[in-house]
């Protein structure tokens, strides 16, 4: 809900900053999701330069900014402060609002290569222990392809799956079950 | 401050390696559902000669194994006709009249403190004659397992099928409490619960233990080293050793009847499918290559074949596929979740979780006929594990949501659960027969 709402409010910002003539290539790359093997030529060291003043930032109406300084990480109003992806249930798509926030997330890594982030992957505690596991790993890896996807370096993204040994809820109902099926983004500096 | 925390879970995992005893009362046996056509049998309370404080009472012990096997009804202490303790005192028209096919009647001497003898016969009712008696030594620390032991002796000449009451099953139990790690603990304890030991503890995931086939050793998933990495450690010597630490998965350890490999999951190539690992000289067979999940191998008894969960069509469902590799052949077509199996001794039957809405069960298929049974009612029952007979299936199921280990008749006429005191218990396993 609040997520949504968050993301329509980014979208108008990055419209925002694809008029400034330095974020040109960046709009674009966003525009076109899909154009993998384009993107992949955007490496790190390029999509980094288009955000490296730090001025890409505008301010989103629900209060949330986007910028991609390196210290943008710790601030609770950056759009970044969103460091968790949900799932359905055995699945591991991932949603169009959860495709805005980690491309977000993915401009942030190629913004700053000496950042790094771990992916932690998990389920919910229905259906068998190691299949969570798998099925918490492709959540992960779903979510890295996205990432990389914004000309990140491979290296600065892991994976880790605990299926469904570290539940955040610990209740047994739709609500605990839906907080549980995710991807935590944990950053390091490296 | 990484080194700094990893070097703490270290030092704990170590100290976590030492087989710690744990309290034997913090169990509880609930009988859920009890079996029709049970053979009666009474278990007559031992006569004690002598005085004793160890709490462990070997006829009642015996009682509760016959009546947790679903194949036994064992008649009430307070309503037993009659306690002979000797040959000589039984009356068998008075046993016959009650309907009582079985007797149980024996001794346990104190010879001094920690020295017991521990005798009992088992007498055929109607043919009027005993039919099995035996003799044991036994301390404190072993009477527990003795009267495990005479269960399985008396067990085997009713039914004629071996006892599986005397072997070890382990788990995983995991504590949360407000404000610290949680702490996850591999355990491992008589078939009833007690003598608990732990393995090793960790505040970070410990998962699917499997047991070697002499019982000796067990393989799990360990995530101390905050990454899934699979461990073998001696149960004696508590001599470990790392056998894969991959990139991304490495988890379902499971080992071949042979004792020479083990069976695992591995994503090393990007995606999780089955390897086969030779303990001896660390190579490394892949068995199925495909871009869905592939996990949860486990062995037929002869070790030709290896059966494993696929997401290959969308949903999990069961394959089997040669364990030298090949294209694996699907099993399962009923339900949407068929997941974890496990193929009976005899290699007749497959047990599997099968899952329907927010509905766990599980159940088992006749291999030949493709007959598939429900055996327990869930909500969320997984991780089922046969007994080295094939007469019991034990499993981790909730009661008012916590983890609790609960066992069922292979028949699915006779359940029951294990409720630890403290924290979750999940992965049961059951061991292999005493060598």
């Amino acid at each position: 809900m609040k997520l949504t709402k968050i993301v329509s409010a980014l979208m108008l910002a990055g419209l925002l900053s694809a008029c400034s003539p330095d974020n040109v290539k960046d709009g674009d790359a966003a525009a076109d999701d899909n154009a993998q093997s384009e993107n992949k030529n955007a490496d790190g060291a390029q999509t980094g330069g288009l955000n490296g003043d730090g001025t890409a930032g505008g301010t989103a109406l629900s209060g949330a900014t986007v910028s991609y300084e390196k210290s943008a990480i710790n601030d609770a109003n950056n759009v970044l402060a969103e460091k968790v992806i949900y799932f359905d249930f055995d699945s591991d798509q991932i949603s169009a609002d959860f495709q805005e926030l980690i491309a977000h997330h993915g401009k942030y890594l190629a913004a700053n290569p000496s950042m790094s982030v771990r992916l932690e992957g998990h389920a919910d505690e229905r259906g068998s222990r190691e299949y969570n596991v798998a099925l918490a790993h492709r959540r992960a890896q779903s979510v890295r392809r996205l990432v990389l996807f914004q000309g990140v370096n491979a290296e600065q993204v892991s994976i880790i799956s605990y299926g469904e040994e570290k539940p955040v809820a610990l209740g047994h109902d739709d609500e605990a079950w839906r907080l549980n099926r995710r991807v935590e983004l944990v950053y390091e500096a490296r | 401050m990484q080194n700094l925390k990893v070097r703490k879970i270290l030092i704990l995992m170590v100290l976590g390696l030492f087989l710690l005893p744990a309290a034997q009362a913090a169990l509880r046996v609930e009988i859920t559902k009890g079996a029709d056509g049970a053979v009666p049998i009474a278990v007559v309370p031992f006569e004690i000669l002598g005085r004793t404080t160890n709490t462990a009472n070997v006829s009642d012990i015996v009682a509760t194994d016959l009546q947790r096997s679903g194949k036994f009804s064992p008649i009430e202490k307070t309503k037993l006709i009659a306690t002979p303790k000797d040959l000589e005192e039984v009356n068998y028209k008075l046993w016959r009249i009650a309907g009582v096919d079985h007797l149980v009647i024996g001794k346990l001497k104190v010879l001094k403190p920690n020295q017991y003898e521990v005798s009992f016969r088992l007498i055929d009712v109607f043919k009027g004659a005993q039919v099995l008696g035996y003799q044991f030594a036994a301390n404190d620390s072993s009477l527990r397992g003795i009267s495990h032991h005479i269960s399985d002796l008396i067990y085997e000449k009713i039914t004629g099928q071996k006892g599986a009451f005397d072997t070890k099953i382990a788990y995983v139990t995991v504590e949360r409490k407000q404000g610290v790690q949680p702490s996850y603990k591999l355990q491992v304890a008589d078939t009833d619960g007690f003598n608990s030991q732990t393995v090793l503890n960790s505040t970070q995931p410990i998962m699917s233990p499997s047991w070697s086939p002499d019982g000796s050793k067990l393989a799990y998933v360990s995530f101390e080293k905050r990454k899934p990495e699979i461990y073998v450690q001696n149960l004696y010597s508590q001599q470990r050793d790392k056998v894969t630490s991959f990139a991304g998965i490495n988890g379902a350890p499971v080992w071949s009847p042979d004792g020479k490999k083990l069976a695992l999951t591995l994503s090393k190539k990007g995606n999780p499918d089955i390897f086969v690992l030779t303990l001896a000289t660390k190579k490394l067979k892949q068995i199925t290559k495909h871009w869905g999940i592939d996990t949860e191998p486990s062995w037929s008894p002869n070790g030709n074949e290896i059966v494993f969960t696929s997401s290959r069509t969308g949903k999990p469902q069961i394959y089997r596929v040669a364990a030298s590799g090949g294209s694996p052949k699907r099993l399962t077509f009923e339900g949407r979740y068929n997941a974890s199996p496990e193929i009976s001794s005899d290699g007749r039957t497959l047990i599997f979780v099968q899952g329907e809405g927010n509905v766990f069960k599980i159940a088992s298929m006749d291999l030949q006929t493709s007959y598939i049974q429900i055996l327990t009612d869930g909500p969320l029952d997984e991780s089922p594990s046969f007994a080295p007979n094939g007469s019991m299936i034990i499993y981790a199921s909730t009661d008012k949501f916590k983890g609790v280990l609960a066992a069922v008749s292979t028949d699915g006429r006779f359940k029951q659960k294990l409720v630890l005191s403290e924290g979750d218990v999940r992965e049961p396993t059951w061991g292999p027969f005493r060598k």
